[in-house]
């Protein structure tokens, strides 16, 4: 059963949301912006407190939290995808370790 | 924006108006209690110091003397035991130095006896109690108002909301002219970076790197074999890198530039955000920048910590709603609605920056309803402190 799931863009400047539920493969993701509220359907199963892309992120971009980078895209992150240490490369740990 | 405080002659503002008892070594503190507890109005501030290691004398001599100059503090009582360590005259030179106007008095305990001490320092706290009660609130611009910034009890909504909402408060304190401070170093490592480039200057940044460096030498040989300041359970919890987790603790900050590190209570010379080094233990954290000159604290709980201050108004700022609906008793701006998807950063940033104004200018904070009045300074020494 599909369901909507809240989440926080921290700073309008982010790509990555933090999802304040669990959602499955298929649910929708709502989040509040300046512009209004947004909402993007997740493509994997992403449990609370964790990071899903808001928009498309190539390898080798910033992932944008705070307005801040807090790592690298390892590998290509789709709108709605997780993000977390498969994907993600920290710049002062060599990995998350 | 303004608020309605005590401005002191001095010219240092003052959102309290208690009176403190100094206790000038562990050894005084249940005299200082009692003394403190016979007059209402009057705080005492015991602690675990005083004959210490040369490091830690100094620290808790800089913290008495900037405490009984505080701003919040109308009047002080300066205790000594006599075989202490810390030198209580200096303290007490110092105060009078710096607030040549705030009644201050100082007792040596060896040299006048201990029935005497409570009964005549009761007496003098007394007379200063009265005296402070003449002091008057006017409105004042933020340009004196320095807000501390402390996180504690943290779970994976403090980053979420309550922390990045504290940002947007400081960020809109410092640009009516106010000041805040963070301090929390241990909590930083991992972040020196980031934290860098926000530095006002070159010389600032060094002293960031280097501040966050050494916290980082101290503690590394004190964790335990498998200990990583980013644990498995933060990855579970959805912290992917130690960037970000320092920066969810960071992040009450807000954006604005860091002009000057100092030491553990010692005062800043510049305005806007300030680093103070200090621990990542909220009690004694809260002193560090108290001492350093904050006069009300913003905390923010996740799981709900009920810690109040003797001399300072705690703000408590939570982003969870279980723990706002279980412990709301002692949670001053309810964040958990960002959480919840029913307010944003912005609205609750301004919620917090107005309970800010509203408890500088007398309103009580929760933990001072309850009377909570946590003190601790922190010490290098610790457990070995055997002097």
């Amino acid at each position: 059963m599909m369901k909507t799931i809240v989440a926080v863009k921290i700073n309008p400047r982010d790509n990555v949301v933090t999802l304040v539920g669990d959602a499955s493969p298929g649910d929708g993701v709502r989040y509040m912006t300046p512009e209004g509220d947004r909402e993007i359907t997740v493509l994997d199963k992403v449990p609370f407190g964790h990071k899903v892309a808001a928009s498309d992120i190539k390898a080798g971009e910033q992932v944008i939290k705070y307005n801040e980078a807090i790592g690298r895209a390892s590998q290509a992150i789709r709108k709605g995808e997780h993000v977390h240490v498969h994907n993600v490369a920290s710049a002062v740990q060599g990995g998350a370790t | 924006m303004r608020a309605s405080c005590y401005l002191r002659p001095d010219g240092g503002l003052g959102v309290r108006n208690c009176v403190v008892v100094l206790p000038a070594v562990l050894c005084a503190n249940e005299i200082a209690r009692r003394i403190a507890g016979a007059v209402v109005g009057a705080v005492a501030l015991p602690h675990a110091g005083g004959c210490t290691c040369g490091e830690d004398v100094a620290r808790t001599e800089r913290v008495m003397a900037a405490l009984g100059s505080h701003p919040n503090v109308a009047g002080a009582l300066v205790l000594g035991l006599g075989c202490e360590n810390c030198d209580s005259e200096k303290v007490a030179q110092e105060i009078a130095r710096r607030c040549p106007w705030k009644p201050l008095e100082r007792m040596v305990i060896q040299e006048v006896g201990v029935s005497r001490v409570i009964r005549e320092g009761t007496a003098l706290v007394e007379k200063m109690v009265r005296k402070a009660s003449e002091c008057e609130r006017s409105e004042v611009d933020l340009a004196g108002l320095t807000l501390a910034l402390e996180c504690g009890g943290s779970d994976a909504t403090s980053g979420l909301a309550a922390n990045p909402a504290l940002g947007v408060a400081v960020d809109r304190l410092i640009d009516a002219g106010g000041s805040a401070m963070f301090s929390e170093t241990t909590e930083a490592i991992g972040a020196a970076h980031l934290l860098a480039r926000r530095a006002a200057n070159d010389q600032v940044a060094d002293r960031i790197v280097a501040t966050i460096q050494r916290a980082q030498e101290r503690m590394v040989p004190l964790l335990q074999p498998g200990e990583h300041f980013l644990t498995s359970g933060n990855m579970q919890g959805g912290l992917t890198t130690l960037e970000e987790k320092s920066l969810g603790c960071i992040c009450k900050t807000g954006s604005s530039r860091i002009t000057e590190v100092v030491q553990y209570g010692q005062k800043p010379q510049e305005k806007g955000l300030i680093l103070v080094d200090g621990t990542g233990f909220d009690v004694p954290s809260m002193t560090g920048m108290v001492a350093a000159g904050a006069q009300i604290v913003a905390f923010t709980t996740g799981k709900g910590s009920p810690v109040g201050y003797p001399i300072a108004p705690v703000i408590k700022i939570t982003g969870n709603p279980h723990t706002y609906e279980r412990l709301g008793e002692i949670i001053d701006v309810n964040a958990a609605t960002i959480t919840q998807g029913i307010s944003d950063i912005d609205v609750v940033g301004e919620q917090i920056l107005q309970e800010v104004l509203a408890a500088s200018s007398g309103k009580q904070t929760k933990a001072e309803a309850f009377g909570f009045s946590d003190f601790s300074i922190s010490t290098v020494a610790g457990a070995y402190a055997g002097v």
